[in-house]
């Protein structure tokens, strides 16, 4: 029998590279043996990528993208379909949960230097996919059609008008009409199913080739190649991925699914913050909600887009707002270049970092939370002084990474 | 090395057919976009669906806000009381653009009430900030609005301001006052809105 298996891999390895793609990636590639709990989140996302995928797949089966029709089609799904609110709230939790762990996993390389030097591509990589995901977000909200997604797209493309000049025409050919419309929905939903998850199938392959090329950091922030066995030339901190963290990682996967099943089945809802209550309403091209905040993920960046409330440099605090918002994602692209320390883990780092980084978790939590509130001025206050700290935290890195006091690295990665 | 090696062999004959096909192929590759990225502008069917609407306002009564649709966008009609017109010159000093100098209305809209009737107010109902429909709040100086409050439009989204003739609040996100469209009256009690010239309607 294993004769038989022999002769049947070798007959393919002579034609597809089979063995050796899964030597390279798996049992031969050395990863640091001193990962810990935070390196559960890369292989999550993969898990919650494919629960997207396939539950994605089966809710197209029902949903009408037709502006009349789709609201109905969505609540269909949940009454009707067999088994389609357990498949339809499995994509919805997914969604949320896609956003915990590409959060904890950019924290993760945040804390650990993971985009530096030799890094820096991959994490450019990754800010492709946290871009793409959402794009992804923003389109699948869109979908159901009801209050939260009429108004929420209503602002989000009220935003590409407000561009100087080309606005209005660039809103309209993103649009397909002079407003937001069944036009809009019809390719959105083009965009939600088809173009966006290859483009993040694709980035995410990229991910992986550019890691496994460098190869992973880990919490010491040290390189594990500079320290190779002389005769196999593996790296001595280095364990093979499979088996070694092929078991680590599904036990976090099964701790994630516990959590994961716990939220579908008690509160698909989260209190309104994975799914708004307003969007249980169709929606009404007349009458914006009395309350209108976006789904939890986008609240911090939500908060900095409406904290801008002067105009400065001949320019409306409108378009400030939004270069803010903006900004607030794209700067960290610019990490690996920001970050002067000697040492890349946080655990060499000196005070400065470490008191950097919490002001910078601190205001992300405010901000999120703000966004979710009703504005006021003391609220607009709070929000103007925490996106001050969560800009500070990168475009004063260059200085406070480069005079903080930090330790010496070890040579070998520690038990 | 190899590519290197390859660079110096490569003579003028040769780096000139690579060009010309780069070129060639860019063209094509735009002229084959051409029809996609077209096909994304608004088609025929929405360019169509923009005609004006007529309105009947002689229901409406003092205080009262009327919600008319024109082009998917909310248009607002209000009739507004002697109290509320006097308070709009109260304001003046916490408003962005309380003559309307910015190009947010029609000629015969820019006057102290911002409209043809001085009771009726005729405004599109979006905020000039992200497209939010703000929130009619005639009440005076309720608790979440402030004791100077003097009845307007509040915007949920992001806090925009707004009076009664639709001119916008200093120091809020919006910046510019709400958009007059284009109306006029075909009778005393029939208003049209969407256009402003009885050929065009």
């Amino acid at each position: 029998m294993s004769k038989r298996l022999d002769a049947m891999s070798n007959w393919i390895d002579a034609r597809f590279p089979m063995t050796s793609t899964w030597k390279a990636h798996l049992t031969e590639y050395y990863a640091p043996k001193n990962f810990n709990f935070w390196y559960y989140f890369g292989s999550l996302a993969m898990l919650v990528l494919v629960n997207q995928l396939l539950t994605g797949i089966f809710l197209t089966m029902n949903y009408k993208p037709d502006a009349s029709l789709a609201f109905a089609s969505v609540e269909y799904i949940m009454r009707d379909v067999e088994f389609g609110w357990l498949i339809r709230y499995m994509h919805s939790t997914g969604a949320s949960m896609f956003f915990v762990v590409v959060y904890l996993h950019m924290f993760r390389g945040m804390m650990y230097g993971s985009y530096r030097k030799p890094r820096e591509l991959l994490w450019l990589i990754g800010m492709g996919i946290f871009f793409v995901l959402m794009m992804l977000a923003f389109t699948g909200y869109i979908l159901p059609w009801g209050q939260m997604s009429y108004w929420g797209a209503q602002v989000i493309v009220s935003m590409i008008g407000a561009i100087p000049v080309i606005g209005q025409s660039l809103s309209n050919w993103i649009l397909g009409d002079f407003m937001l419309s069944d036009a809009a929905l019809n390719r959105f939903f083009a965009y939600h199913v088809v173009t966006l998850p290859v483009l993040l199938v694709t980035l995410v392959f990229v991910h992986i080739v550019a890691l496994h090329e460098v190869g992973s950091n880990n919490p010491d922030g040290i390189e594990i190649k500079a320290n190779k066995d002389p005769v196999t030339h593996i790296p001595v901190d280095g364990i093979p991925f499979h088996p070694y963290y092929t078991v680590k990682d599904i036990f976090g996967v099964v701790v994630f699914l516990i959590v994961f099943c716990g939220i579908i089945f008690f509160m698909p809802e989260m209190g309104g913050y994975f799914l708004e209550y307003n969007n249980f309403i169709p929606a009404n091209t007349l009458q914006t909600p009395d309350h209108i905040a976006p789904v939890w993920y986008f609240t911090p960046y939500y908060s900095m887009l409406r904290a801008v409330t002067v105009n400065f440099l001949w320019v409306d605090a409108k378009i400030w707002g939004i270069v803010l918002m903006g900004g607030s994602v794209a700067i960290f692209a610019l990490l690996p270049w920001l970050d002067r320390s000697p040492v890349k883990s946080i655990r060499y780092k000196g005070p400065y970092f470490k008191i950097a980084l919490t002001l910078f978790v601190i205001s992300v939590f405010v901000l999120g939370w703000l966004g979710t509130k009703s504005p006021t001025p003391l609220y607009t206050l709070l929000a103007q002084i925490f996106t001050v700290i969560y800009f500070a935290f990168f475009v004063l890195m260059p200085w406070y990474s480069k005079i903080d006091k930090t330790k010496t690295e070890p040579t070998r990665v520690k038990e | 090395m190899a590519y290197m090696d390859k660079k110096k062999e490569m003579n003028s004959r040769r780096r000139f057919l690579i060009t010309a096909t780069s070129i060639a192929g860019g063209i094509a590759s735009a002229a084959v976009a051409t029809p996609f990225v077209l096909s994304m502008m608004p088609s025929e069917r929405a360019k169509a669906a923009g005609a004006p609407v007529e309105v009947d306002i002689s229901k409406l009564e003092p205080g009262m806000l009327l919600l008319v649709e024109w082009r998917g966008k909310v248009v607002w009609i209000l009739d507004r009381t002697p109290e509320m017109l006097a308070n709009l010159k109260k304001l003046e000093e916490q408003l962005a653009d309380p003559k309307s100098e910015k190009d947010q209305q029609p000629q015969y809209a820019q006057n102290e009430t911002r409209s043809i009737k001085p009771e009726i107010l005729v405004v599109e109902g979006v905020c000039t900030h992200l497209g939010c429909s703000p929130v009619y709040r005639k009440d005076i100086a309720p608790a979440d609005l402030g004791a100077d409050w003097l009845g307007g439009f509040f915007c949920p989204c992001h806090g925009s301001k707004f009076d009664l003739a639709g001119r916008v609040y200093k120091h809020v996100p919006a910046p510019t006052n709400l958009v007059v469209p284009p109306h006029m009256y075909l009778s005393d009690n029939l208003l049209l809105v969407g256009s402003d010239s009885k050929e065009s309607a």
